[in-house]
């Protein structure tokens, strides 16, 4: 099991994290935007994961982080959308370079 | 070359690529289900890594929960390619340079992260287990598992008040 070695699981999260990045910041659709935030939070769990396994193997404090980002990411996602679906409604449009004014 | 190996370059290069795919797909239904690829193959990294509580609980909430979120919203709204707003092209090139440079440099210095390791250590196949992590989840961190329980309530409601109509 541990004959993978620590820094090629790590060269995957850090592509995953800035393959997110550049989503985040070539994409002007807002969903797909909250998309990308979604995959750059996986990176760091994979993260979390890996760490506490190669390195605290007798603890589970990554795995707990992990399990709490989770959660956090699903209260923020349901937050975000109903964010996106007011302003659709207002704007007609999920741009986010329309949304330049509040409330009106 | 083991299984477990073969299995890691499976996963990763399953992940890489519905990633990529994810950010250049223009239309945003093909991009939800891109990153449900995605998810079950970082699930599949997890159980690699011993952690197999977590990758049931990553494909339940996320490819069960969140991105069935996304994708009602996407049908809602009816988006598809037509109407995804595009970036003008100098924009991503700058984007694809400076995160190719930024992750030039992670990777550069993660190279040297195998030394970390003193030994090599293997845990247990329970340690990710539902008992194991129950135990720990009820005594040492049952204040944030609380704490997040009200998080969830407050999110609850906040999303019902802003997803009002009407005002």
């Amino acid at each position: 099991m541990s004959d993978i070695p620590i820094s090629h699981i790590l060269f995957v999260s850090t592509a995953l994290f800035f393959i997110g990045m550049y989503g985040l910041f070539t994409r002007r659709n807002m969903i797909t935007m909250l998309m990308a935030i979604e995959l750059i939070l996986n990176s760091v769990n994979i993260n979390f994961v890996v760490f506490n396994k190669y390195l605290y193997p007798d603890k589970l404090d990554g795995i707990f982080f992990t399990i709490f980002i989770v959660t956090i990411a699903a209260a923020e996602a349901a937050v975000a959308i109903a964010i996106i679906i007011n302003l659709y409604r207002s704007h007609k449009s999920i741009d986010v370079e329309d949304a330049t004014d509040m409330k009106y | 070359m083991e299984i477990t190996q073969i299995l890691f370059w499976f996963l990763s290069v399953l992940a890489v690529f519905g990633a990529l795919m994810m950010v250049t797909s223009k239309n945003p239904v093909y991009s939800v289900l891109w990153l449900i690829v995605v998810f079950f193959a970082i699930s599949g990294h997890y159980i690699l890594l011993n952690a197999q509580f977590l990758a049931i609980v990553n494909i339940i909430v996320y490819a069960g929960a969140i991105m069935v979120l996304f994708l009602f919203v996407i049908m809602l709204m009816n988006l598809n390619a037509e109407t995804e707003p595009q970036k003008n092209k100098w924009l991503k090139i700058a984007g694809v340079v400076a995160g190719c440079s930024l992750m030039l440099v992670f990777v550069a210095a993660l190279r040297q992260s195998d030394e970390l390791l003193k030994a090599p250590v293997s845990m247990g196949g329970e340690t990710g287990l539902i008992k194991t992590l129950g135990k720990t989840l009820f005594t040492d961190y049952v204040l944030p598992f609380e704490i997040s329980s009200v998080l969830f309530l407050s999110a609850m409601v906040g999303a019902v008040v802003i997803g009002k109509k009407g005002d």
